[in-house]
């Protein structure tokens, strides 16, 4: 699918070229609707965020990796605004944990977009991206590996969350003050447990564009203990709100959010996500939850390459910031 | 609208009458603005013009400049990261030469530097800590292969057509993502090793229609631009969910 992705750039006519404001560069739009699109289902097919995958794909086609990452967060954004409606229609929201997590979140996203704007005057930001999305693709994929193939096979899937989660345990958390009572979830845990998870997801969204669903969610059910039907809803909620934190300040602070290529992809995207959602209850899950785990493999493989394998070009030229 | 008009009051501050039969040279563009829209994928502008006899041509574009840093990536145990890195100053943004003949056929070097003809002849000074002559060389030509390679420079030597001695036209690109800015086209005609005539002639290239009020806002009213993107993303979120309830 990348080697497809690359043969196609720059290929196709003139006339289905698009100009992206603020990447300052034309793509073809093609290229971005068909991307846009295939995220969107498979994001809908398995309840995934894809900001994971989007995010390298659009720096594979060439946009500035800043610029991706600063749209994908306003793409976050819309991805789970739906996906927040929904759950709160069930009553599968617990606002109080939300308002923790997001407290925690919009720290971590001011950090993440301030380490963002020094790595870039320092020249390290697309190497920092590159690396992070290498070790957490790796980690994603090769989780999903392990997951999906002995149930590919045929096997039975290893309980882990029984393993993980004792009812009543008593671990180091805690012995943590502040403590507070969270009724949807029924736990009564320190708030800083959560919010310091909320704070490394507002991290990840400033630095790596991913909604950071894949952390988030086991964080909540092996480390926390939260009953499982509360923990999308409520994750979604944390991710939308950091989210939306995390596009307005990489708008005001680094200049990275395009919003033509933004709207490009979520209006496809959600239309993707749709029908993946529809298709998610007739298509045997396993087989494809394996081929994505491979894909998931392959992106993060073509980015440690880029980093080990020597450089066509060593130099490269950056705008100076200094006044 | 703006900006049209002040580049419309520029360019008549430029275009100072010419008398065709007192100057050896003269020189005019196909069109003075470029007008990077949504659809922009490059563009080509003709210069065009006549000498009074025969001679050699020279044209230089120079886009407006700024500094760049030129890094370099250094292996780092397994990995390659930006290491050693160069500031230069008075770059030149955009960059193009063309001649009727190679350069030095017909120009003397001291005229080449002097009015930096030619990708070798641009004076940029390095800043900054890493300032040492050999290593500026050696980054100021890594620069200028980047901008080759990125379609930004350009030296097309004997591109330029000269018809009877009298006329003469070159084409002139602007790829896809060609900085906005003033430019400054200079055509110079050369007779026996001396310039006999010269003529400026500018070239405006800027953002206009939506593209352009995008950028504006995005960088001028950075917060506000920020809410509206999140809220334009919302919207679409909510609108997408509830479209797709009912169906």
């Amino acid at each position: 699918m990348i080697s497809l992705l690359l043969a196609t750039k720059g290929r196709a006519g003139p006339e289905m070229q698009i100009y992206l404001p603020i990447a300052e560069m034309s793509v073809n739009i093609v290229l971005v609707l068909g991307l846009g699109g295939v995220i969107g289902l498979l994001s809908g097919l398995f309840g995934v965020g894809g900001g994971f995958l989007m995010t390298p794909l659009l720096i594979f086609i060439g946009i500035p990796p800043g610029v991706a990452v600063g749209t994908q967060a306003v793409q976050i954004v819309a991805s789970s605004v739906s996906g927040v409606l929904a759950h709160m229609h069930r009553g599968n929201v617990d606002f109080r944990m939300g308002a923790v997590l997001t407290a925690g979140g919009v720290l971590g996203s001011m950090l993440g977009v301030l380490l963002f704007s020094i790595l870039k005057q320092t020249g390290h930001i697309d190497l920092t991206i590159s690396l992070g999305y290498v070790i957490f693709l790796s980690a994603v994929g090769g989780f999903m590996l392990m997951e999906s193939l002995p149930a590919a096979l045929g096997r039975k899937r290893v309980a882990l969350a029984s393993a993980l989660r004792g009812p009543g345990q008593h671990t180091w958390m805690h012995g943590l003050p502040l403590k507070m009572r969270f009724r949807r979830s029924r736990l009564y845990v320190s708030a800083l447990v959560p919010a310091a998870i909320g704070f490394l997801v507002g991290v990840l969204v400033a630095l790596m564009g991913v909604g950071g669903g894949f952390l988030i969610v086991p964080a909540m059910i092996y480390l926390l203990g939260m009953p499982t039907q509360v923990v999308i809803g409520t994750s979604l909620l944390q991710i939308t709100f950091v989210a939306a934190v995390t596009g307005l300040l990489q708008a005001s602070v680094n200049h990275t959010v395009d919003v033509v290529l933004a709207l490009l992809l979520l209006v496809i995207a959600v239309v993707g996500a749709q029908l993946g959602a529809r298709l998610a209850g007739k298509i045997k899950g396993e087989r494809l939850r394996l081929m994505l785990a491979v894909m998931v493999l392959l992106v993060a493989l073509r980015l440690a390459l880029g980093l080990v394998l020597t450089p066509s070009d060593v130099f490269s030229v950056g705008e100076s910031v200094a006044p | 609208m703006i900006r049209v008009f002040r580049h419309a009051i520029l360019l008549l501050a430029c275009a100072a009458p010419a008398k065709a039969q007192d100057v050896p040279l003269v020189a005019d563009l196909s069109s003075h603005l470029v007008a990077i829209t949504t659809g922009f994928t490059g563009t080509d502008v003709l210069l065009f013009g006549a000498t009074d006899g025969p001679g050699d041509i020279a044209v230089v574009v120079r886009g407006p400049t700024t500094d760049a840093v030129v890094r370099r990536k250094e292996r780092f145990g397994p990995i390659w990261i930006n290491g050693t890195a160069v500031t230069l100053r008075d770059v030149p943004s955009y960059y193009r030469v063309a001649s009727s003949r190679p350069l030095n056929d017909f120009v003397p070097q001291l005229l080449l530097s002097r009015f930096q003809i030619g990708l070798e002849n641009i004076r940029m000074t390095t800043a900054g800590e890493n300032s040492s002559p050999e290593l500026g060389n050696e980054f100021r030509e890594a620069l200028v292969a980047l901008k080759l390679d990125d379609g930004l420079y350009d030296q097309g030597l004997g591109a330029i057509n000269l018809m009877s001695n009298r006329l003469f036209r070159t084409e002139l690109h602007f790829p896809a993502h060609v900085p906005t800015g003033t430019y400054l086209v200079e055509v110079y005609l050369f007779r026996h090793g001396q310039v006999a005539s010269a003529e400026i002639v500018p070239l405006v290239i800027s953002k206009v229609g939506i593209g352009a009020d995008i950028y504006d806002f995005a960088h001028d009213l950075a917060p506000l631009y920020g809410l509206m993107a999140v809220l334009l993303a919302t919207a679409a979120g909510w609108a997408a969910s509830a479209a797709f309830r009912r169906i």
